[in-house]
């Protein structure tokens, strides 16, 4: 079977480009990781218009999500691999035929399709060492309003200097015994007010200049190697790493042009450099990361496919905008 | 169903057919995405030999530490009082049912 489109990523903007590509009778698979994306680890939405009542992200995702399987889209939960793009001369779409779309990659199967909307926002970054990935949720964590209260009483690092460091080693402090606040530059870069709250909280100690080399332990994180002037070993019971979000396109650059924050380069209307690949949301270089935002670049994108899908002969038939499928 | 630390031995250890845990809190994004899913498959397996089973890890802090819960959500699958697989993080429903018939067919 081939796609009309497949959408990677289901935030707000991978959800409303699955909504507005399955209603318009395109044949949608949304492929993503997780579902809600960053939204959905937000505790209380304030700015989504129309939507009262303060609902936390996740409410709110499950939302997007239910409108947009309503209309037709799938959904699937794996991670994309790769991307082969149509062997040139490229692109005789009509009817999906000989085998002239996207491949779509994931670690478990091969999906074909017409055109493609990325729309994985960011992922958080990591650090990069050894024990980091052995220990993802056996005591190493990047969500402290998740992942917090499994550390009643124990002793933690959070790694960050920046207000999502310094925000969790303050939540942190409520709630650990002991927090090392770890930062490899000379000061933070987080807001005054959280910087005042560290000083205040008895039970941080704040290590400077200082870099984590290994995360170790049995079956779960036990001890951390820092280095600064010279190494030592620390024991903890956890390890929040907290040193922001990026986009995860190193994987696209040979497809798509990529600015040096990593961003999919688009034009106003969601295009990417590569005919047939569009794009919505924080993954973009557009200005803004914002749910209302990533939601009408993610409609965009999925109209902008549909018409590349209608230009190039591909349409499988016209149906109108409220052509709902059940 | 609802798991407490009083009732986990009963209905879980104690239990003749597999049963799947997700371990969750009410707090926490992600595992509000996963629960529907859980509601789902409840309804959709009602026929079949195991149970679907929910744990607030929040009124139930023993068990979850008990089976090293550190991350949420997380699923565990019990088969006679053992643990036999454990998923983190929000999971496919399509592939978590493939699993659960897997497991009681055979």
């Amino acid at each position: 079977m081939i796609y009309d489109v497949i959408i990677i990523g289901a935030g707000a903007g991978g959800l409303t480009a699955g909504l507005y590509s399955s209603r318009r009778n395109l044949k949608t698979l949304v492929i993503s990781k997780d579902l809600g994306g960053q939204t959905a680890i937000a505790t209380e939405i304030e700015n989504y218009p129309g939507v009262l009542g303060q609902p936390n992200g996740a409410k709110l995702m499950q939302d997007f999500k239910k409108q947009a399987i309503s209309f037709g889209a799938e959904i699937k939960l794996e991670l994309v691999n790769s991307i082969e793009p149509p062997a040139p001369p490229a692109l005789s779409l009509s009817n999906g035929s000989n085998d002239s779309g996207f491949v779509v990659k994931t670690e478990k199967e091969k999906y074909e399709t017409k055109t493609i909307i990325l729309a994985f926002g960011l992922s958080h970054r990591e650090l990069g060492v050894k024990g980091e990935k052995e220990f993802a949720a056996k005591g190493v964590a990047y969500c402290a309003t998740c992942d917090a209260p499994f550390f009643k009483q124990k002793t933690v690092a959070v790694v960050g200097g920046g207000n999502s460091g310094l925000d969790a080693a303050e939540l942190l402090s409520g709630i650990a015994k002991k927090v090392y606040l770890i930062h490899r530059g000379e000061s933070f870069t987080a807001e005054s007010v959280l910087q005042k709250n560290i000083q205040k909280a008895e039970n941080i100690e704040v290590l400077l200049n200082s870099e984590i080399k290994e995360i170790k332990g049995q079956t779960k994180v036990e001890s951390i190697i820092i280095a600064n002037a010279k190494e030592k070993e620390i024991k903890v019971d956890g390890v929040f790493v907290q040193i922001g979000y990026a986009p995860k396109t190193d994987w696209l650059k040979d497809l798509v042009k990529i600015n040096q924050k990593g961003e999919v380069i688009t034009d106003e209307n969601c295009r990417t450099s590569h005919p047939g690949i569009f794009a919505a949301g924080d993954v973009t270089d557009a200005p803004y990361k914002q749910i209302v935002i990533s939601a009408g670049e993610g409609a965009k994108a999925a109209l902008q496919a549909y018409d590349y899908i209608k230009r190039n002969g591909g349409l499988n038939k016209e149906t109108p905008d409220w052509g709902r499928n059940k | 169903m609802q798991l407490t630390d009083q009732n986990f031995d009963s209905e879980v250890l104690k239990s003749d057919v597999p049963v799947l845990v997700d371990f969750f809190a009410p707090w926490c994004g992600p595992c509000q995405m996963m629960g529907p899913i859980i509601d789902e498959l409840t309804e959709e397996l009602k026929d079949k030999k195991l149970k679907l089973a929910k744990l607030n890890v929040d009124e139930s802090p023993k068990t979850a530490g008990k089976y090293n819960v550190m991350s949420i959500p997380t699923i565990i699958i019990f088969k006679a009082g053992e643990p036999t697989e454990t998923l983190t993080g929000v999971q496919n429903k399509e592939e978590l049912k493939k699993k659960l018939e897997e497991l009681v067919n055979n």
